[in-house]
């Protein structure tokens, strides 16, 4: 009876650690990003590509409408695939673009908007990347929406994408 | 001469708790980056990684510690911002409670085991 009882407690652990490591396998090991959590935007004072001042965050998203912030640079490659997108995404009058230059070369930034077209209303300077940390981002392109109650309710690690696309016009309508 | 000499003193006691704070944060910067996974690496700190995230997230927390901030309040900001995976020691929470509670609960069993099997021996 003993035994038995042992050998039932063993089973009981083998099989616990089987199920453990099992699932293991199957769920892959790198970091996937929530990307629907709703948080508040940070608030924080950047500069502007435009000019020399300083702006502050709540003078940016003023407006009673949505907001995305894409953050690039020139030097990204998948920010060159994403442009045309965010060229036609800014002709939609519900929603402004703000564009985060993200560690760049002013130069090399103003003739990659030149080139390309802007389809921002506004371009901050994140010289150094910090202002993507407020923003809770890993690197460039990635892409926030934010709603008329100043929360980023979406986040797009990576260029976006013609379902994306059409994902924030159903959910901007 | 008396006057020189307290100024020396003045002058030396000042310059060596000045650095003494500057090494105090470097000690505390040190140990918070340790503690917080690179996002984008493989396996690697943000004090170990080289990467664009990593070096951000190192000025940040270095403006966080000249701001004055301590460092609980530090991890709090970096898990708003991208969860309690950053941080290598997870929370107490109801996701992670298992993680803290079993080598607990594995100890007492082998401790309740111990003591029955030295209690079979007498």
């Amino acid at each position: 009876m003993k035994n038995k009882f042992k050998l039932f407690i063993i089973v009981i652990f083998l099989s616990f650690c089987f199920v453990i490591f099992y699932k293991g396998l199957n769920t892959p090991n790198n970091y996937t990003p929530k990307v629907n959590e709703k948080k508040n935007i940070p608030t924080f004072k950047a500069k502007d590509f435009n000019s020399d001042s300083h702006i502050n965050s709540d003078e940016i998203f003023k407006e009673n409408i949505f907001y995305i912030v894409n953050i690039w640079a020139s030097w990204c490659v998948p920010c060159r695939t994403e442009h045309p997108l965010l060229m036609q995404l800014s002709k939609n009058q519900s929603i402004k673009l703000i564009g985060l230059n993200y560690r760049d070369n002013f130069i090399n930034a103003k003739k990659f908007i030149n080139d390309l077209g802007n389809p921002y209303s506004r371009i901050l300077i994140d010289k150094d990347g910090t202002l993507g940390v407020e923003f809770g981002a890993y690197g460039v392109p990635e892409t926030f929406l934010i709603d008329k109650n100043k929360d980023i309710i979406k986040k797009f690690v990576g260029p976006i994408n013609q379902e994306i696309v059409s994902e924030i016009e159903l959910i901007i309508k | 001469m008396k006057i020189l000499k307290i100024f020396i003193i003045l002058f030396l006691v000042t310059s060596f708790s000045e650095l003494k704070s500057d090494e105090i944060n470097d000690i505390l910067k040190n140990k918070i980056l340790k503690n917080i996974r690179c996002l984008i690496c493989q396996g690697q700190s943000v004090y170990d990684s080289e990467s664009e995230f990593a070096s951000s997230i190192k000025l940040i927390v270095d403006r966080k510690i000249n701001e004055g901030l301590k460092e609980d309040l530090i991890y709090e900001f970096l898990r708003e911002k991208y969860g309690d995976w950053v941080i290598y020691e997870p929370k107490i929470n109801k996701n992670t409670y298992i993680l803290w509670l079993l080598p607990l609960l594995l100890f007492l069993l082998g401790g309740a085991i111990m003591r029955k099997k030295l209690n079979f021996t007498d």
